[in-house]
């Protein structure tokens, strides 16, 4: 790691600080580099999203925040302090759910719970806790179901019910909505609007879907394309909360923010086949991309 | 208008009784018919070629003979019974007339030490079998889940594993053996050698299959489900128990069936080379005997013995349905 480029930048006292990351992956042909350079300060209850073409590193960025990959060079900082290994204080919302089949919902949530507050929270509080945040996600009429008994919106939810009970302070979702159903998809949104305005937690979500990127972000990064892929441009979303999907689609303002998005993804950064065959696994192509033209 | 409706309905409703009907006769035709008319298409097929094969103990056993030897097996069994019981009968009637002339007497039960008769041998050959299980289990679970979480010693172990694997329990008999009596010296033994030996036996051939698929359960978990615990930070003890074996144990179930499959078919070739009073024993006693009911004593041992290995699969199904979170993977 490199320690004098994260001293130049604790001066800057961001709340969650990703310090000119490189991240250089092994391969029996010599390294690859996935990420140069990546550098962007995040502020407390900051909505940020990732976006960008399949493959160019925005899972990388996030498992890096999370501490589940090692930067090569540059690191990340939270609060002034290093992050160099996964914690409950940067909770993850996977983009599969992940939740474990052999439990309920709410023994899903009772797992973090447990292992978070273990030392200062009863057995009452820490029930009534899991409940709240199941609550939270409207999830309280299935909590002693299995995941294999809800559907996919509803195991979603509960993983963002654990990840939120975690009191992260940072929040971090891997595409959270990218397997569900454009209806589901849209009703989840403004329930993690709603809750965010109760909780105003920081949050780094990784998202395709440039509607959900201007819907719920304050800040909009994009990312170019791998290798070597870095951030291109950031975009400022100004609109106002709580934010309305059906009155912003006729807003001048929301539309300008979502053609920028859109001509940065398909024109300035349009996706060159066969790059090279080092990209990560090709991905099934997201509906949005037709939708959107 | 209206009557049509009624009769059309009507139609409906009868053709619905006739596809319960249909539905019920298909399942009952699968699961009882079609097996009864394999069985009985088998022992057709088993009389007619018995009735022409000629052996020095005589025609090969048809399934008369056969159910003809499980009756005299059993008449033997209750024989059996009835003898030991007038033997402790007797050793009660002796002690207490002797305690009647000398009331400081205690008593002495000697054990009645008859021949171990077919039922006697069963169970002797269950005991065995459970045993030399839960002793590999004991071991290959723990060293298979060992095995799944560290690559290196994985990586290290597998070789010997797959070594190991296909030796057959004969090959490892003698050596068994010998160390048996060489280090289980004792003058008041809780268990006799020949089981000891057998149990071992069977141990070291059933071990493989459990550590195999242990290791390869663990080693497969989710990713995913691996993060969410290293986000949570869970200790090592505490990611074992709420991760690792939940997530990997159909394949540990697996493993264990494949193993106590191992383990029966093991223990009859142990325990016909060991002389544990067992299954095996019995076979190759009736072997050695070499009467004219020998041949068709021991395919009454061969049935049994078949039906012993499904009944116990069974029993492990049961089992793994009752404590595995994987319905689907506790299939047939």
């Amino acid at each position: 790691m490199n320690s004098s480029a994260l001293e130049e930048n604790t001066q800057e006292q961001a709340f969650l600080n990703i310090s000119q990351v490189d991240m250089v992956f092994p391969t029996p042909t010599g390294g690859f580099t996935a990420l140069k350079d990546v550098d962007l300060q995040i502020d407390k209850g900051e909505f940020i999203s990732l976006i960008g073409h399949s493959g160019c590193g925005k899972s990388t960025v996030l498992n890096i925040v999370a501490g589940l990959y090692q930067a090569t060079k540059g690191g990340i900082l939270l609060q002034n302090k290093e992050v160099n290994a996964p914690g409950p204080e940067r909770a993850v919302v996977f983009q599969n759910h992940s939740l474990l089949p052999w439990l309920t919902s709410y023994q899903n949530v009772e797992l973090a719970v447990k292992q978070v507050f273990n030392k200062t929270m009863s057995k009452g509080e820490m029930k009534e806790w899991i409940e709240y945040n199941l609550k939270l996600v409207h999830m309280d009429h299935a909590m002693h179901k299995r995941p294999d008994e809800i559907s996919g919106g509803m195991k979603q939810r509960v993983g963002i019910a654990r990840a939120l009970a975690m009191q992260p302070e940072v929040l971090l979702m891997d595409e959270p909505f990218g397997a569900l159903d454009a209806l589901t998809r849209a009703h989840m949104q403004d329930s993690l609007m709603e809750i965010q305005n109760e909780l105003n937690n920081t949050v780094i979500m990784i998202t395709h879907d440039v509607d959900e990127a201007v819907l719920l972000s304050d800040r909009i990064v994009m990312m170019t394309n791998g290798p070597e892929a870095t951030i291109g441009e950031i975009l400022d979303v100004k609109l106002e909360r709580p934010r309305s999907r059906l009155s912003l689609a006729k807003d001048v303002e929301y539309n300008r923010l979502r053609s920028e998005v859109l001509t940065f993804l398909y024109e300035k950064q349009r996706k060159v086949e066969n790059i090279t065959s080092k990209t990560t696994a090709p991905q099934a192509p997201k509906k949005k991309i037709a939708n959107s033209k | 208008m209206s009557l049509t409706t009624v009769s059309l309905s009507r139609l409906t409703n009868t053709d619905q009784v006739i596809n319960i009907f249909k539905n019920t006769l298909s399942k009952i035709t699968n699961t009882m018919l079609l097996p009864i008319i394999g069985i009985l298409i088998f022992l057709f097929l088993w009389s007619i070629a018995a009735a022409s094969i000629q052996t020095s103990l005589g025609t090969f056993p048809g399934p008369n003979a056969v159910v003809k030897q499980f009756s005299s097996l059993y008449s033997e069994h209750v024989v059996e019974r009835e003898k030991a019981e007038a033997f402790y009968e007797r050793q009660k009637i002796r002690n207490l007339a002797k305690q009647q002339k000398n009331p400081d007497y205690v008593g002495k039960i000697r054990a009645y030490t008859g021949k171990e008769t077919f039922f006697d041998q069963i169970l002797t050959s269950l005991v065995t079998v459970t045993c030399g299980f839960l002793v590999a289990a004991a071991i290959a679970i723990p060293l298979g889940i060992w095995m799944g979480l560290n690559k290196r010693l994985n990586l290290a172990l597998n070789p010997i594993v797959q070594i190991f694997k296909p030796v057959s329990p004969l090959a490892w008999l003698p050596l068994v053996t010998m160390v048996v009596s060489a280090v289980y010296v004792s003058d008041d033994p809780m268990v006799s050698k020949s089981f000891l030996t057998s149990l071992i036996t069977v141990s070291l051939c059933s071990l493989w299959p459990m550590v195999i698929n242990t290791s390869i359960g663990v080693a497969s978990i989710d990713s995913d489900l691996l993060n969410v615990s290293k986000v949570l930070r869970l200790p090592a003890f505490t990611h074992i128990k709420k991760i690792v074996l939940p997530a990997s144990i159909p394949m540990i179930f697996t493993g264990m069936r494949l193993s106590f499959g191992v383990a029966w078919m093991v223990l009859i070739a142990a325990e016909m080379l060991a002389q544990n009073p067992g299954l095996g024993k019995f076979v190759w006693d009736e072997f050695q005997n070499g009467s004219s009911d020998s041949l068709a004593r021991i395919m009454a041992a061969v049935i049994v013995i078949g039906f012993i290995g499904f009944l116990l699969d069974r029993l492990m199904l049961q089992l793994q349905r009752k404590i595995s979170w994987d319905k689907s993977s506790a299939s047939v």
